[in-house]
């Protein structure tokens, strides 16, 4: 093992997966302690596997099949792909998660990433479990087949910005906020290749959901990963989720080399907006135009955590939603779908109006559960707002945080949260 | 390590087939920022293990009539972060399925480079902006040039990885691990 001198946090833990002395730019063969695929991807890379002869994953209680993008199926042709990963998960050992369990992104980070981990997932927002210090990224079926296959990848080591949260967010303004407003200063492919490391006072007092909420959106500016170096609320969360023993500490060497710094004043952040069709294409929540929505969304891997549903409930309560808007709301996961239900916060957003699916991807991905019609606009906490997305490409989709979509559902029209948090 | 482009690397050139250093079409011009959303829809998703019908759809809500009018061998021509968002694989998968022969941008989100090289579809760095709808262009892998023969022009594109060659050079991923009993990069 090399001598850890100057090191990232990207480069750290790729370091310690390839027994070399690993610097940006570099390639390398690297274990992977953490496999994964959802319904979307897993057939093929089930396909894969078997053209290369692989009977057996590498390691089956890290190897995960996630059932939750069309969860439960919505027709016949997904009924036959669930089949395909059900069946296989039993031939080859792999872990299954079927569709009362959630989003692959936050089951991953409830129960199985650890900090110091690689985690690789057949699925963009893998990235989500850099929060827990887990150098975790997205690759595409066949990557991942190797994956389950051996337990090894290739890797080149990003080149790594840093990102310095300092000030303190206002009223109103969350982690939702904090990530939009970056992506539309560094733009969509501000970070392409690179890691991201969310740092800074303010970087460090974001609780562990809205660290989540920022790594999911690393990739949405290009980046390979968004890391958070692992603090006491990183060890909480993971006495919480009952694997206090997989805590370690992570973090970058302070003479470590960044790519670039970029400091953001998160007093000077406003409520943000992601207007169609890029995620770059962000706006200050005050200064949009009248834009009136027929349906908002909260939820998803992005912001349908517990402490999100309970934002939108503190916004929604004593409130009905604005007549002709459908409000759908989606739990992650099965634990906070409870933990929702326990707190009375599904009975606040039912009473308002809202409508509750089950735990899993929703209407995000544009299969089930609320696709829009032509012409349609969405005000979503999901993480992209690409043309169809939502499974019409005459839709219109913007991007906020659970309490400005809470709150503009009330409206009827894209409305700033202070308005209500000033009450 | 960055240093070689197709062929100048670790792959012998007189190994390499003819056909698999050099590419020739018309090309499609796409503009910056194409997603795989726009690539494989997701009201689509039901297709994933379908992959010919899938095809039929390739690029659809890019260009109604792509899958209409490509050829075999025909090149998609795209501007900035080209392939963006989605990993999944069946975007390229079914542009190769559908007959696109390569595809050049002026940079590639990093899951779609990565599985388009994994699929065995050429993905090229380069100067996109000179380049027009319908120009005939052919593809030199082992020289690292692209030619516009309507123009007359020769547009120079970045060398991939040595461990990408390698990869592009086996067939794809499946084929490298399968002949090599694991990853020998």
């Amino acid at each position: 093992m090399g001598v850890f001198l100057g090191k990232t946090i990207a480069e750290k833990i790729l370091s310690e997966h390839s027994k070399k002395d690993l610097k940006a730019g570099d390639i390398a063969v690297v274990d992977v302690d953490i496999v994964f695929a959802q319904d979307g991807t897993g057939p093929l890379a089930v396909s894969q596997l078997k053209k290369m002869g692989f009977k057996r994953v590498a390691n089956p209680s890290k190897s995960i099949f996630f059932i939750d993008h069309a969860a439960p199926s919505p027709r016949k042709e997904l009924s036959d792909s669930h089949k395909v990963l059900r069946s296989f998960s039993k031939e080859s050992g792999a872990a299954l998660s079927d569709i009362n369990r959630g989003v692959c992104h936050q089951l991953v980070a409830e129960n199985y990433a650890c900090p110091g981990n690689i985690v690789i997932g057949a699925d963009s927002h893998t990235c989500t479990a850099g929060a827990l210090g887990a150098f975790a990224t997205g690759m595409g079926s066949t990557d991942i087949a190797v994956g389950f296959a051996l337990a090894k990848t290739w890797m080149m080591v990003p080149a790594t910005i840093k990102i310095n949260y300092t000030g303190k967010p206002g009223a109103g303004v969350y982690a939702k906020d904090l990530i939009i407003y970056l992506i539309g200063k560094i733009t969509a492919d501000g970070a392409t290749y690179k890691a991201l490391e969310f740092s800074g006072e303010a970087g460090r007092d974001l609780d562990m959901d809205e660290r989540l909420t920022i790594s999911n959106m690393a990739v949405e500016a290009g980046a390979k990963a968004g890391l958070f170096a692992t603090d006491n609320k990183t060890a909480e969360y993971l006495k919480k989720q009952g694997r206090p023993g997989c805590f370690r500490e992570i973090k970058a060497d302070d003479d470590a080399e960044y790519e670039n710094v970029i400091n953001i004043d998160c007093s000077a952040v406003e409520p943000m907006i992601s207007k169609p069709h890029t995620v770059d294409n962000a706006v200050p929540v005050s200064q949009i135009e009248k834009v009136k929505i027929d349906q908002v969304l909260i939820g998803t891997c992005t912001n349908g955590r517990l402490s999100d549903l309970r934002i939108a409930a503190g916004i929604l309560k004593n409130h009905k939603i604005a007549s002709g808007v459908r409000l759908i709301v989606v739990p992650a996961s099965a634990d906070v779908y409870l933990g929702a239900l326990r707190e009375g916060i599904l009975e606040v957003l039912v009473e308002s109006g809202a409508t509750i699916v089950n735990p899993g991807c929703g209407p995000c991905v544009g299969v089930h559960q609320g696709a829009l019609a032509g012409g349609e606009v969405c005000l979503s906490t999901q993480n992209r707002n690409f043309k169809g997305r939502m499974g019409n490409p005459e839709g219109f989709i913007y991007l906020s945080s659970p309490a400005t979509a809470a709150w503009s559902a009330v409206k009827g029209y894209i409305s700033d949260p202070r308005e209500v948090l000033a009450l | 390590m960055m240093s070689s482009n197709l062929g100048g690397g670790s792959s012998s050139p007189e190994k390499m087939k003819k056909h698999e250093g050099y590419l020739a079409g018309r090309a499609f011009k796409f503009g910056d920022d194409i997603s795989t959303d726009l690539i494989a829809p997701g009201r689509y998703f039901h297709l994933r293990s379908n992959l010919p019908e899938l095809a039929k759809h390739v690029l659809e809500d890019a260009d109604p009539e792509f899958a209409d009018k490509i050829e075999a061998g025909d090149i998609v021509v795209g501007g900035r972060n080209f392939g963006l968002g989605s990993s999944r694989e069946h975007a390229p998968i079914i542009m190769k399925l559908a007959g696109v022969g390569a595809v050049l941008a002026k940079s590639f989100a990093r899951i779609f480079f990565r599985n388009s090289i994994n699929i065995g579809l050429p993905a090229l760095v380069c100067d996109t902006g000179m380049i027009d709808e319908g120009d005939r262009l052919e593809i030199d892998l082992r020289k690292g040039i692209i030619k516009d023969i309507t123009k007359n022009t020769e547009i120079a594109f970045n060398p991939l990885p040595d461990v990408m060659i390698k990869i592009l050079s086996d067939g794809g991923l499946v084929e490298h691990i399968t002949a090599n009993k694991g990853f020998n990069l």
